[in-house]
């Protein structure tokens, strides 16, 4: 396999710099919320990863449609490797959201609307691995991963909406609907945090993406380099 | 907690947020550099193994090169023979 391009060299250092960045602007820079106390700043990383890997279910159903309408084996891997990131970075999500909520809501997990759809996208794609390991025709395993992962795609804007269409003790931090309260209700430097972690998890998944791809790519020349050896 | 004056103490699930997550991350890049490596080496491994093995025609070559068969003996058995 060639060597790293440098393009994506570089990627790899800015990520990490952003990341440190975020993690900065998140811990120090932002003020201390004044009812929640230091446990607030873990939202900065929550929703940044939670932005990234919704937008990445979304992302690998398209290239699903992609997959089952050209039957190119190229948009199978790029889809294999959109939903793993999407799955590294949903399972942080839910995880932040547990640490947070045992302080505020005095519980580590509830079976609140979010909270259930959240979890139930998550085991969607981990059942979607499962599914993908029990079968050998890369085709027919591309076709049926294609299929399931177009279907559940259907869970990340219903994760999204969860808390807009049903009743929920989850936070409406983005576009509230009460119309009394600000769009956004942070002060200006939890907003610069706030933006900049969006802006960072977006980077560092691009970055993620295009190195799963390229191992995704390897693997493929592997397998048939293994069937021509052993033929 | 949100009947209270005082801001509360919660930085410890704060810390406990952040490394889990950098921890989560940290793994998956691992995950990643190490399944790259290790398809790196079946890769090289295979293309050893798939390397055409030496022409017919040079072995042919060789072998007509050395003494074989009746010939060797033969000329085993003249020596044999002046001494």
């Amino acid at each position: 396999m060639e060597s790293k391009p440098v393009a994506l060299r570089i990627l790899d250092i800015v990520s990490i710099v952003v990341l440190l960045i975020a993690a900065y602007l998140a811990l120090v820079f932002a003020p201390t919320e004044l009812v929640m106390g230091d446990v607030q700043r873990v939202f900065y990383f929550h929703i940044g990863t939670a932005w990234t890997a919704l937008l990445g279910f979304i992302v690998a159903a398209v290239f699903s449609v992609v997959y089952l309408i050209n039957k190119d084996l190229k948009w199978d891997r790029l889809q294999v490797a959109a939903i793993e990131v999407s799955l590294v970075f949903f399972f942080v999500t839910i995880v932040l959201g547990s640490i947070w909520a045992r302080p505020a809501w005095n519980t580590w997990w509830t079976w609140d609307p979010r909270l259930t759809t959240a979890a139930v996208t998550e085991l969607i794609y981990i059942a979607y691995f499962m599914l993908r390991q029990g079968i050998d025709d890369p085709d027919r395993r591309a076709r049926f991963g294609a299929v399931y992962a177009l279907v559940g795609g259907i869970s990340a804007p219903i994760t999204f909406f969860a808390i807009r269409l049903f009743r929920s003790i989850h936070p409406v931090v983005v576009g509230s609907a009460n119309a009394n309260q600000d769009k956004l209700p942070l002060t200006a430097d939890m907003k610069v945090a706030f933006f900049f972690a969006l802006f960072a998890f977006t980077v560092i998944f691009i970055d993620l993406f295009w190195n799963r791809i390229r191992l995704g790519d390897l693997q493929n020349k592997v397998e048939q380099l293994k069937l021509k050896v052993t033929m | 907690m949100f009947f209270q004056e005082t801001t509360p103490d919660t930085s410890g699930y704060m810390i406990a947020g952040y490394v889990i997550a950098f921890v989560v991350m940290g793994l998956y890049v691992a995950s990643i550099y190490l399944r790259s490596r290790n398809l790196r080496q079946d890769m090289s491994l295979l293309e050893e193994m798939d390397k055409p093995a030496p022409a017919p025609a040079v072995m042919e070559k060789k072998s007509a090169a050395k003494p074989t068969g009746a010939k060797a003996t033969k000329t085993v058995t003249k020596r044999k023979a002046r001494n």
